[in-house]
C-alpha cells in the first residue's frame, strides 16, 4: 500500500527523522492558511499524489509570498499530472503539501528495502541525491553503499555511521545523519514498510539533515497489524476495481486489453495473461481468486471483471489444488445469474473435483464454452472476442 | 526415491483442525502419505480423520517420531509455528500459508541460520513424490511416477507442468513448490543440487516468475554444476512494471525481474525455456530426445 509524502512524512516524525514543517491542503484558501502558519521566507507548494516525478511535471512550486502560494496552489490543485509512473491518463491533484523552505547545501539519497538475495533488510545511501536511484545503480555502481543489517541486532550505529561517512556527510553533521537513519530503520520495522525511501535527504545552511521527500510503502500481509497505516490509505488514488477486489481479498490488477481473466494462483494468472497476448489477445486485468475462495468470492470476483466496460469475453483458467473446481464452478454459476452474461465465456478446468465442476457447468444451462487445455482456452476466447 | 520424501516419511500437520487442514489431510491420506498426528493449541486428545491432535508440536514429535512438519496456520500466525518446528529439530518443513507478513519471514529465516531444519515455502504448494508420498494441496491424481524433477516458485504453473508431462507419458521423481515470496526456505539452487544428486531424476523442469533474480542465480549454477538437461519456464512476461502481481516476489522494479532478462540468462545457460506455460511438457520432450533420454523418461 502506498500513501501520501505528507502522511510518510508524519509517521516519520514519530521516529525522530527529521522533516521540514508542513500542512496538508485541500483547498487554495487552505493552502494560504498554512503558508500563513509556516510563516517562512520561502514556501514549496508539493501535488500529493501516489506516484514519483511530480517536479518535473510541474507539481512541485517554490513560492516567495503568499500571493504565490495562492497562485500555484491555484494552478496544481485539480490539473492532471503526467509523469513517468502514473501511466499516460496521468492523476489529478487533490491535495497539496504546504512546506517551509530551506537552504540546502546538498542532497543525498536514503533507502530502506528487503534485500531478497540475501532475506535481510538493507540501507541505501548515495551522495547522488535527487535523481532516480535506479540511474545511478546503472551509470555509478559505486556510488551506492549497502549496509545489510541483522533483524536481531537492527541498525547498528557503526552502520549508520559507515554509510554517512561514504556519502560524504560533514563530519560535525554525521551525529545528526546517524539518528536519522536510525530513525528511518525503525519507522520501516515498526510500520511494516516494504519501501522507505528519502530521496533526497539534504543538509542545510542552519546544520540539520533532513528529510526533504518522503516515499513509505507498506507490506500489503501485514496491515492486518498496522490500523494506523491503513487509516492514511487514500482510495482516489485507487483503480475502483482494485479496491472492490481488496474488500474480497483478491488479487486483481487492471490492464488495458478486453479478455477479463480469472485464475487461481499467482504464476497461473500471470501466465494466462502472458498466452493470451501469444496469441494475439490483449488480457484486460490479472486476477488470481487465489486458494481459499468461497462461490461468494468467486461471484464477485466476475461482477468485478464484467464491471470492466472494455471486457469482451472471460477466460476462467482453474487448476484447482487448495481451489476446488466445484466451488470455482457454483461462484461462476452464481454471478452469471446474478448480473447475466452477453459476452462470451470460455471455461478451462482443471485438478481438484474437476468432474464435479465440470457437471455444475454443464448442469447449468448456460452457454459457456469449455477448454482442453489453457492454450485451447486462449486461442478460443482470443478467437470469440475478434 | 525423489527429494526430500519418500513413502517411509512421518509427517506432522500443524493446524491441522483448520479447515483447508482438514481437507487436505484426508487427501494426503488418501494419497498414502503417512501422516501421523496434527497440532492444534487446545485441541490436544481430539483427533481428525483418525489422526491424533496434540496441544504442541514437541509433543507430537517425541510420540510419533515424524521428521516432517506440513503448516496450515494463519498467516499472522504462521511465522510461529515454523519456529516450532525448527525448535523441534525437524528435518523438514513445508509451509504452505499465504501472506505472511515478510518481516516475519525475515526473522525466522535469521533463526534457522545454523539449525538443522530446512523450510520450503512458505506460499507454496507443497512437495510430493509420485506414488510416495505428498505434502501439500497438490492435486495428486496428475502426477505419475517417472524420472523427471519439477521445481517451481508458482503452484498453480507446477499442475500445469506436470499435467502435461503426465499426460504425454513422462512421470515424476518430486514436484517440488518453492513458493512465491520474497523470503522462502529453500531456493532452486537448493532444489537443484537435490535433483542432481538423485539417482532417479533424469532432467529437472525450472518454472520461475518475474521479480528478483533467483532464476538467473540458478541458471548459473546448472551451467556450472548440473549434469542433467533442465527446461525453464517464466511467467509474467506481459506484466507492466511497477505491479505487484500477486505473489509478494512478483513485480518488476528499477528495471530489475523481467521475464526477458531471466529468459536471456537461462537460454545462455543452456536451459531450454518454453514460449507458453502451454509447451512446457514438449520443450522438456524435445530435449529428453535431444540428449537420448526419451526411451528412459517415457514411463507409461
Amino acid at each position: 500500500m502506498n500513501i501520501h509524502e505528507y502522511q510518510g512524512k508524519q509517521v516519520l516524525r514519530e521516529f525522530g527523522v527529521k522533516v521540514p514543517n508542513g500542512h496538508v491542503a485541500y483547498t487554495v484558501d487552505e493552502a494560504v492558511e498554512a503558508a500563513k502558519k509556516l510563516g517562512s521566507a520561502v514556501t514549496v507548494v508539493k501535488a500529493q499524489i501516489h506516484a514519483g516525478g511530480r517536479g518535473k511535471a510541474g507539481g512541485v512550486k517554490v513560492a516567495k509570498n503568499l500571493d504565490e502560494v495562492r497562485t500555484y496552489a491555484n494552478e496544481i490543485l485539480g490539473k492532471t499530472l503526467v509523469t513517468h509512473q502514473t501511466g499516460s491518463e496521468g492523476k489529478e491533484v487533490k491535495r497539496l503539501l504546504i512546506e517551509e523552505g530551506c537552504d540546502i547545501k546538498k542532497e543525498y539519497y536514503v533507502g530502506v528495502v528487503l534485500d531478497r538475495a540475501t532475506s535481510r533488510v538493507v540501507m541505501m545511501a548515495s551522495e547522488e541525491g535527487g535523481t532516480e536511484i535506479e540511474e545511478v545503480a546503472a551509470e555509478t555502481p559505486e556510488k551506492i553503499f549497502k549496509e545489510v543489517i541483522d533483524p536481531i541486532v537492527g541498525l547498528a550505529p557503526y552502520q549508520a555511521r559507515r554509510l554517512a561517512f561514504n556519502i560524504n556527510i560533514p563530519d560535525e553533521l554525521v551525529g545528526k545523519a546517524v539518528k536519522f537513519m536510525t530513525g528511518l530503520y525503525d519507522a520501516f520495522i515498526a510500520k511494516d514498510c516494504s519501501i522507505a525511501e528519502i530521496n533526497p535527504l539534504v543538509t542545510t545552511g542552519d546544520g540539520e539533515v533532513l528529510a526533504l521527500d518522503a516515499k513509505l510503502n507498506f507490506d500489503d500481509n501485514a496491515l492486518y497489524r498496522q490500523p494506523e497505516i491503513m487509516e492514511l490509505r487514500d482510495l482516489e488514488e485507487e483503480d475502483e476495481k482494485e479496491i472492490e477486489a481488496s474488500k474480497y481479498d483478491l488479487s486483481y490488477v487492471a490492464l488495458d486489453g478486453n479478455i477479463g481473466c480469472m485464475v487461481n494462483g499467482a504464476g497461473l494468472a500471470m501466465s494466462t495473461m502472458d498466452i493470451i497476448k501469444y496469441f494475439g489477445g490483449e488480457p484486460a486485468n490479472f486476477l488470481d481468486v487465489g486458494g481459499g475462495a468461497t462461490a461468494e468470492k468467486v461471484t464477485e470476483a466476475f461482477k468485478i471483471i464484467l464491471s470492466d466496460p472494455n471486457v469482451k469475453g472471460i477466460f476462467v483458467n482453474i487448476f484447482g489444488g487448495i481451489m476446488k473446481c466445484d466451488v470455482i464452478a457454483e461462484g461462476v454459476v452464481e454471478a452469471t445469474k446474478q448480473v447475466g452474461l452477453e459476452i462470451p465465456l470460455v471455461v478451462r478446468l482443471e485438478g481438484t473435483n474437476v468432474d464435479l465442476g465440470k457437471k455444475i457447468l454443464n448442469e447449468s444451462g448456460l452457454n459457456i464454452t469449455s477448454a482442453d487445455s489453457m492454450a485451447d482456452g486462449a486461442q478460443k476466447i482470443v478467437a470469440m472476442v475478434k | 526415491m525423489g527429494v526430500y520424501l519418500n513413502k517411509d516419511t512421518k509427517v506432522i500437520v500443524q493446524g491441522i483442525t483448520g479447515g483447508t487442514a482438514r481437507f487436505h489431510t484426508k487427501q494426503m491420506l488418501e494419497y498414502g502419505t503417512k501422516i501421523v498426528g496434527g497440532v492444534t493449541p487446545k485441541k490436544g486428545g481430539s483427533e481428525v480423520e483418525g489422526v491424533p491432535v496434540f496441544n504442541t508440536l514437541q509433543e507430537a514429535v517425541s510420540k510419533t517420531g515424524a521428521t516432517v512438519s506440513v503448516v496450515y496456520v494463519p498467516a499472522p500466525f504462521a511465522a510461529d509455528a515454523i519456529l516450532e518446528a525448527v525448535d523441534a529439530e525437524l528435518d523438514l518443513v513445508i509451509c504452505i500459508t499465504e501472506h505472511i507478513p515478510v518481516m516475519d519471514m525475515v526473522k525466522v529465516k535469521r533463526y534457522m541460520e545454523g539449525k538443522k531444519t530446512r523450510l520450503i515455502g512458505p506460499n507454496c504448494p507443497g512437495v510430493i513424490t509420485s506414488d510416495e508420498c505428498k505434502v501439500g494441496i497438490m492435486p495428486g491424481y496428475i502426477h505419475t511416477k517417472g524420472h523427471i524433477g519439477v521445481v517451481s516458485r508458482s503452484g498453480t504453473l507446477t499442475y500445469e507442468a506436470v499435467h502435461q508431462l503426465s499426460q504425454a507419458g513422462y512421470g515424476q521423481t518430486s514436484a517440488v513448490g518453492i513458493g512465491g515470496d520474497p523470503v522462502n526456505g529453500t531456493n532452486f539452487i537448493d532444489v537443484l543440487k537435490a535433483f542432481n544428486e538423485d539417482p532417479e531424476t533424469e532432467a529437472v523442469v525450472m518454472i520461475g516468475e518475474i521479480g528478483g533474480t533467483a532464476e538467473e542465480e540458478a541458471a548459473e549454477w546448472v551451467k556450472a554444476n548440473m549434469t542433467k538437461p533442465v527446461v525453464g519456464f517464466i511467467g509474467g512476461a506481459t506484466a507492466p512494471p511497477g505491479k505487484r502481481m500477486g505473489h509478494a516476489g512478483a513485480i518488476i522494479s528499477g528495471g530489475k525481474g523481467t521475464a526477458e532478462e531471466k529468459i536471456r540468462v537461462m537460454n545462455e545457460c543452456g536451459i531450454a525455456v518454453a514460449d507458453t506455460p502451454a509447451v512446457i511438457g514438449e520443450t522438456m520432450i524435445k530435449v529428453l530426445k535431444e540428449k537420448g533420454l526419451d526411451q528412459k523418461c517415457k514411463t507409461h
